[in-house]
């Protein structure tokens, strides 16, 4: 135990150096927003990759791995091909030179000076204000509940604590203090989530050995019993696909795989970091890097995750959920049960260092959507937008602290950070990514096709997660309270269509307007403006 | 049975996240020192301050 808080001490008192490293080199609003557009391309990338994976990828997912198996490494697959490479060679340069021709700060300034509207700006960032903390919340019950069986502190102790840690970081150093911070957590992240996945493979034999032993485990009787009521139907083994178009099936393939994997794209607070670099070179660059860190990431968790289930049953003749008590807690056993001590103080430093990587942006990605988007773009407040998005980051982690406390008190939690994660995934992905393909893509759409898409998108989103999304709408309870019943398609010929994730559902309508829009009001599009956005755009 | 899963959905997935990785590794490197051009605001600013540098030394007769 001494060991693990001299460890944490060190940790803190290196990441604490580099927030104030970043709060000196933070003179204007650039600095604080976008690093000055400075940042070199290996800190970018690792302050991308870092923000990108938290606790919520490792501990929730890497658990949902353990519970659904491999089937799960699609989303790895989509990680790396659709938000590392994708999001850095066709939006990433984009995005940056875009940004710079139109001096935006924020993602949602980038849209709302794109597309010259107050409405897109002031409605993005309250949209991400209001939205974004129930991701950041979820993220944040990952790292508390992992610090908090760590050092065997009571749950609400540890969220105090943990709090009062990210309020002095991230309103103290800006960007640059983030994206350092987020670096230094990178490199810890990685050594080891390599070292974890490494030392399950040996244990277990090798890597052919291991996967072997996971597909035996689906014939043993005693062990499929143990997963009857954990899955939704449709289950087959830890090394197959859920049987097609089963409920399982659809809850992996769209709001797993799917929400997350594409949602990405649109993510405020990954965006923004295109805006950090000087040049398409540093983008190129990050690519290199980006992409290992997620293999090493999500692949590993996910790997890590479905393989637990033979060392959970090879030891206590159990599998991996059944033992944990639930899928959010199969990856906290499986270091506390099977790996050295020393082992599990590096990894949960890593896990510590997820965490406060995302959630130093997420908070950074709200606050500046209150300050700068909000009062100083949409109210014209122009008087000391650094204060109040300052003031802003405070008020996000009260909220966010708020729904982190309430989170371990609803009754059905397991599941909760999956849930959280997809929920902000899935709107961002529906709400945004039309108009912002749009945005980078396509010189003649027009403002009113934006709003549109951006106001349907948000709108049959947050529709499906509230009273039709099954699990979604039955957590939230608005449905079951107004109408009596956990969803509205509940015993209805409709009924499948609950398993579907609000992404699957929102995102084609909202491209499906934005096409239909765009071309009614073509003629609309402002030639000069779409000029000046575009140059030098390729 | 390819690494020991029988699944094709599997096994190919698992294939596919190292080829991704290796696309990402492959790319940044054969574009390691493209897209470096100068932006043309800095390269006008540039620009203009040579050419006033060029002025203030004609005139000052340095």
């Amino acid at each position: 135990m001494l060991f693990k808080i001299i460890a944490t001490v060190i940790y803190l008192a290196i990441l604490s150096f580099l927030a104030y490293s970043g709060f000196k080199g933070t003179k204007n609003a650039s600095d604080y927003l976008v690093g000055g557009r400075q940042i070199h391309p290996v800190i970018m990338a690792l302050s991308y990759g870092a923000t990108f994976i938290s606790t919520s990828a490792i501990v929730g997912f890497g658990g949902n791995a353990g519970l659904f198996g491999m089937s799960l490494l699609w989303l790895t697959f989509l990680n790396i091909f659709v938000g590392v490479f994708i999001a850095f060679v066709f939006f990433g340069k984009r995005t940056r030179k875009m940004g710079l021709n139109l001096d935006a700060h924020t993602f949602p300034e980038l849209l709302g000076q794109r597309y010259q509207s107050k409405f897109i700006q002031g409605f993005s960032s309250i949209l991400i204000f209001l939205i974004m903390p129930v991701y950041t919340a979820a993220v944040l019950k990952g790292g508390v509940e992992f610090m908090a069986t760590t050092f065997q502190l009571n749950y609400d102790v540890t969220l105090f604590f943990l709090i009062l840690i990210l309020a002095v970081f991230v309103s103290m150093g800006g960007m640059k203090g983030v994206m350092y911070g987020d670096a230094f957590q990178a490199i810890i992240m990685f050594f080891g989530m390599a070292a974890l996945i490494i030392v399950v493979y040996l244990q277990l034999g090798g890597i052919v050995s291991a996967n072997e032993k996971l597909t035996a485990l689906a014939s043993n009787p005693v062990a499929m019993e143990q997963m009857v009521g954990k899955t939704p139907p449709g289950f087959q083994g830890w090394t197959s696909m859920p049987v097609f178009n089963s409920p399982l099936w659809w809850t992996v393939v769209s709001s797993i795989v799917m929400g997350v994997g594409i949602g990405v794209l649109a993510q405020p607070q990954l965006v923004v970091r295109f805006m950090t670099v000087k040049s398409n070179r540093e983008l190129n660059r990050a690519v290199v890097s980006g992409g290992v860190f997620i293999l090493f990431m999500t692949g590993a968790a996910f790997t890590v995750g479905a393989l637990s289930n033979v060392l959970f049953f090879e030891k206590f003749g159990q599998v991996a959920v059944t033992y944990a008590g639930g899928s959010d807690k199969i990856i906290p056993s499986l270091i506390t049960e099977f790996l050295p001590s020393w082992f599990s103080t590096i990894f949960m430093l890593a896990l510590l260092a997820a965490a406060l990587s995302t959630l130093t942006s997420l908070f950074h990605a709200i606050g500046t959507s209150f300050g700068r988007d909000f009062f100083e773009k949409t109210l014209g407040m122009k008087k000391n937008s650094l204060i109040v998005t300052r003031i802003g980051v405070i008020i996000a982690i009260l909220i966010t602290a708020m729904l982190a406390f309430v989170a371990p008190r609803i009754e059905e939690t397991d599941g909760l950070i999956v849930m959280g994660t997809s929920i902000f995934f899935g709107l961002c992905g529906a709400a945004f990514l039309p108009s912002y393909v749009g945005a980078i893509y396509f010189r003649n759409i027009s403002r009113k096709a934006a709003i549109s898409s951006i106001c349907t998108g948000a709108f049959v989103c947050l529709f499906w997660l509230f009273f039709i999304h099954s699990k979604a709408a039955k957590t939230i309870g608005l449905c079951p309270a107004l109408f009596g019943k956990d969803n509205l398609l509940v015993d209805t010929a409709l009924a499948k269509l609950s398993q579907i994730d609000s992404i699957m559902i929102a995102l084609p309508i909202s491209v499906i307007v934005i096409v239909v829009v765009g071309i009614l009001t073509k003629n609309q599009a402002d030639k000069a403006h779409a000029d000046k956005c575009f140059d030098g755009v390729k | 049975m390819v690494l020991g899963i029988p699944d094709f959905w599997i096994w190919s997935v698992f294939i596919l996240c190292f080829l991704s990785t290796l696309l990402c590794v492959v790319y940044g490197l054969i574009n390691w020192n493209k897209g470096a051009d100068k932006e043309p605001t800095q390269m006008e600013e540039h620009k203009d301050w040579e050419e006033k540098q060029e002025k203030i030394i004609e005139e000052e007769g340095l």
